[in-house]
């Protein structure tokens, strides 16, 4: 069984596969219009930062350095170095996304965030989900984190803080997506190494690096692990 | 909107866009070796696990150790709740009432 091309299909189950991550962004997305608005940025000039880079960490500190005065490439080359996670998670999304053409490839990478990521990389394992309901889901995602910071640089803060729990849907969301990864000891190992590199460098290392050089060193200690266990070829490699 | 701003908002597009097209590009139409197949499969559990862990044991800036805040008392029963029920929706619904319930104290 393939999933459906049917394009109501298609978009029913993107855009409600979404619904996490909206709900997410929400209350992000409003602060961080509210703060960007006290930056003095134009509800026009946050909508266009949303719809370019589509990174919420990077767009916080982007703007704290415009408040401060900073200058452009010291804002670029500090987005640059904060945004470069997705580079092991589009390594991670391509296995999954073979035998489509350069265009549908540069429309997905747009949409790469941490939390279309995750979610579309749990779901590329079931059949009923594929690239189009992915980009779908990107898109949904992207329009929910631009509408919410355009309405949060009208100066409204809609969501009173803490409300309903809201600011932990993303950490839920995260939460039982890296449990759905957890496929043998294997992964346990990988996830607690991460985890615990992840700890040490953030309290080493400035900025977000150290989730780059703990994914990475994690990763490649998993390959040695899976080699010690005599666990290789092609019984012990992707499924 | 002043040109100045244009430039720097498409200077950090660019510079975010890249990281997440090359490897589209690079890796989805070629044959990957063993090895690499094996390290893009353990990714998503160590992305996921450095991006959870350090949000709820560490606080400030500086970043420094903070064992003791809501975030983390509420992600261990979440995480058990996942793990047990393996649903998304409900994980989601039930992580975010025990942050609620937990800032009410």
């Amino acid at each position: 069984m393939s999933a459906s091309h049917n394009l109501r299909t298609v978009m029913k189950d993107g855009i409600t596969a979404a619904w996490p991550i909206c709900l997410g962004y929400a209350p992000i997305g409003l602060a961080f219009g509210v703060l960007a608005q006290k930056a003095g940025l134009s509800p026009w000039e946050i909508g266009l930062m949303s719809l370019l880079v589509f990174a919420g960490s990077s767009q916080f500190i982007a703007v704290s350095m415009i408040s401060g005065g900073a200058a452009a490439i010291p804002i670029i080359l500090t987005t640059f170095t904060v945004n470069l996670r997705h580079l092991l998670m589009s390594s991670s999304l391509a296995v999954h996304l073979r035998r489509l053409n350069a265009g549908w490839l540069s429309l997905y990478a747009y949409g790469v965030t941490d939390e279309s990521f995750a979610l579309n990389i749990a779901r590329f394992r079931e059949e009923t989900w594929d690239w189009r309901r992915a980009l779908v889901l990107n898109h949904t995602a992207n329009l929910a984190w631009i509408a919410s910071t355009v309405i949060g640089g009208y100066g409204g803060q809609f969501i009173p803080a803490g409300a309903f729990g809201i600011d932990y849907a993303l950490p839920a969301m995260f939460i039982c997506l890296l449990v759905l990864q957890i496929r043998g000891g294997l992964y346990v190992a990988v996830a607690i190494i991460a985890g615990f590199l992840a700890v040490v460098f953030s309290l080493l290392l400035p900025g977000n690096t150290y989730i780059v050089a703990a994914t990475a060193a994690a990763a490649t200690i998993g390959v040695f692990l899976r080699k010690w266990n005599g666990d290789v070829g092609e019984s012990g490699g992707t499924s | 909107m002043k040109a100045d701003y244009l430039l720097l908002v498409l200077g950090m597009g660019i510079v975010t866009y890249l990281p997440r097209w090359i490897p589209l590009i690079l890796l989805s139409r070629r044959q990957l070796p063993e090895w690499l197949k094996q390290w893009l499969d353990f990714v998503p559990a160590a992305v996921l696990s450095a991006l959870i862990l350090p949000a709820v044991v560490t606080t400030g800036e500086p970043r420094h150790l903070e064992v003791f805040q809501p975030a983390l008392l509420v992600s261990i029963p979440v995480f058990i709740f996942a793990w047990k029920t393996r649903s998304l929706a409900a994980t989601v619904i039930v992580g975010m009432a025990l942050f609620w319930i937990a800032g009410k104290f």
